[in-house]
């Protein structure tokens, strides 16, 4: 059976879950073979292994983390040269789609991004990508060379599968344009101990109608009584009310939870795009003219000062 | 010492708009109003900021690929500040993907000289995000991108990338790729002295032979990717509305708990 390259998202040897994700749609198409890399690199084999990765190629070298992107994607040519897969699959992560794209253009391969479904095919794989804010689904396929696919988070189920995952090293000559980029810094960023937000099930956001970021305590309490991420639309973000590295939309992040509850957000376009493909969309707002109300499943018109802490006590009255 | 920034940017179909696929799966240009993608206007304005900060002689040229019409994004930028622009027009580019579109891209850059490229940190119709690093593979210097934070000092390049896990601080010799995101700064609105100016600057127009390019590496038929299908998605059935009467937290609760959410 082919081998598919899976590039591992990891933070110092926990796997973020959208690489599971990516081992259950290796498993469409091919047996998949895990790269991890950097600190911790060896110690992502158990959970990989469990969800299918027939082999796990680690390097724990110091390149990676000193230098920006192009280390890594000296080592992920280097497992392509090693393994020769029917297909690369890669987080939708910033980083890692600029990883697969190098990565693409050397081994002379067709790279299509953000996938949210990926299926075999007669002429290889063919990916879906949902476009134009997510009004428009589309089936495509490389035509050229070994097919380089970024995938989305939560686009499939995280499915165990126990496999070898054997771990072998992997062999890497770093490219003289491997430490171009020095990384002279790097501060982690603190956690709040809720989910990531591009990978939670469940995400509760607040915009302009939230008016201060003092008052962003009520979203936050809304979510953490459903175990959810927090986000943010821009308007919320440019005021200073939330961080950037929350905020939803087609210049922030974009999410696909099972449930999305935009409180005080009109649903102007640009936010539209970062949370259309949301499975259930709920919305507080105001102003029942919003545009958000077109894409609800369930909407309360009202004042979110009202109806959201009013949620928050029901929820956790019901959890008991 | 003198500094050559090139900023790449994009006309691309306003979303606001409604957008649509024409009949051979590429964008239809013709039903949508055009711009200057918003993310490429903080690229065109870190370029100007390096310029006005830096007591070398800075030219700044920016550079697109698109049909005719996307004159009017080199013009938005011209009236910002920039000083020349480059448009690549050629019928055979029609469809081009993003190796292609960084193949183009490439030759221009190379071809116009520079010493820094500056990139939005991707297109508001595309959205993937991938050129300014093919950018950098193809021109062989160092990606320092999704930068924050930006500045130019004695021939190195230093930047902030916010990344989910950590911010990192980053640091290159010229010459390099940067791309920038929306959090680096407001751009300027174009005076009316900006756009008077911007009618008297260059405008050069390079076709493929200019960049000896082959017809057959870009185009429809010059992708590595090939789009079969492209189904407008169907309409949202209409949801439940309900309008706050002193309990709609409670009944949105039922509703979570109806869906299992609860």
């Amino acid at each position: 059976m082919a081998e598919v390259l899976v590039y591992v998202d990891h933070v110092d040897g926990a796997v973020r879950k959208p690489t599971l994700e990516l081992l259950t749609l290796a498993r469409r198409i091919g047996e998949p073979v895990a790269v991890a890399l950097g600190a911790g690199a060896a110690d992502t084999a158990a959970v990989l292994a469990e969800h299918g990765a027939v082999k796990v190629l680690t390097d724990d070298a110091a390149e990676y983390a000193d230098y920006l992107v192009v280390p890594k994607v000296d080592a992920l040519q280097a497992a392509y040269e090693a393994v020769s897969p029917a297909a690369v699959l890669v987080p939708s992560s910033a980083e890692a789609k600029e990883v697969a794209a190098r990565l693409a253009l050397r081994i002379g391969s067709g790279i299509i991004t953000d996938a949210v479904d990926l299926e075999a095919g007669a002429e290889g794989p063919v990916v879906t990508q949902s476009v134009f804010a997510a009004s428009y689904t589309t089936k495509s396929r490389v035509s050229q060379g070994t097919p380089v696919v970024t995938v989305k988070p939560n686009s499939a189920a995280v499915e165990a599968a126990p496999a070898a995952g054997a771990v072998e090293a992997l062999s890497v000559t770093f490219s003289a344009q491997a430490t171009g980029t020095k990384v002279t810094g790097r501060t982690p960023r603190e956690s709040t101990g809720r989910p990531e937000l591009t990978e939670a099930a469940i995400v509760v956001s607040g915009g302009r109608g939230v008016n201060g970021a003092d008052n962003f305590a009520i979203i936050e309490a809304l979510a953490d009584s459903l175990g959810a991420a927090v986000g943010a639309s821009r308007a919320a973000v440019d005021a200073g009310w939330y961080p950037h590295t929350n905020q939803v939309g087609q210049t922030g992040k974009s999410v696909s939870p099972q449930l999305y509850i935009a409180n005080g957000i009109s649903g102007a376009i640009q936010h539209r795009a970062g949370m259309q493909t949301s499975k259930t969309i709920v919305a507080v707002n105001k102003d029942a003219e919003a545009p958000i109300f077109d894409l609800v499943d369930y909407g309360v018109v009202g004042d979110l000062f009202d109806v959201v802490p009013q949620l928050t006590e029901e929820i956790k009255a019901r959890k008991g | 010492m003198s500094l050559r920034i090139v900023v790449t940017v994009k006309y691309v179909p306003d979303a606001t708009g409604d957008r649509h696929f024409a009949d051979d799966l590429t964008v239809d240009r013709d039903d949508v109003d055009g711009l200057l993608s918003e993310l490429d206007e903080y690229a065109v304005e870190q370029a100007l900021q390096i310029s006005e900060n830096s007591d070398d002689d800075v030219e700044v040229t920016v550079l697109t690929v698109g049909p005719e019409d996307a004159k009017d994004a080199l013009r938005k930028a011209l009236s910002m500040g920039a000083d020349k622009a480059v448009h690549v027009e050629d019928d055979d580019l029609h469809g081009t993907d993003v190796i292609g579109t960084s193949l183009v891209l490439a030759k221009a850059i190379e071809k116009a000289g520079y010493d820094l490229v500056i990139s939005g940190m991707a297109s508001t119709d595309g959205t993937a995000g991938v050129v300014p690093a093919l950018l950098a593979e193809r021109l062989g210097v160092p990606q320092v991108t999704l930068l924050s934070e930006v500045s130019v000092e004695n021939g190195t390049v230093k930047g902030r990338r916010d990344g989910d896990a950590a911010s990192e601080q980053l640091e290159a010799a010229l010459p390099a790729v940067v791309s920038v995101t929306d959090q680096s700064g407001e751009a300027r609105y174009p005076s009316f002295k900006g756009i008077m100016a911007a009618k008297k600057k260059p405008v050069q127009a390079w076709d493929l032979s200019d960049l000896e390019i082959d017809a057959d590496e870009v185009g429809l038929d010059g992708s590595w990717t090939k789009v079969d299908t492209a189904d407008e998605r169907p309409a949202r059935t209409a949801g439940t509305i309900v309008k706050d009467e002193g309990e709609g937290g409670k009944q949105l609760a039922e509703f979570l708990a109806g869906q299992k959410f609860v």
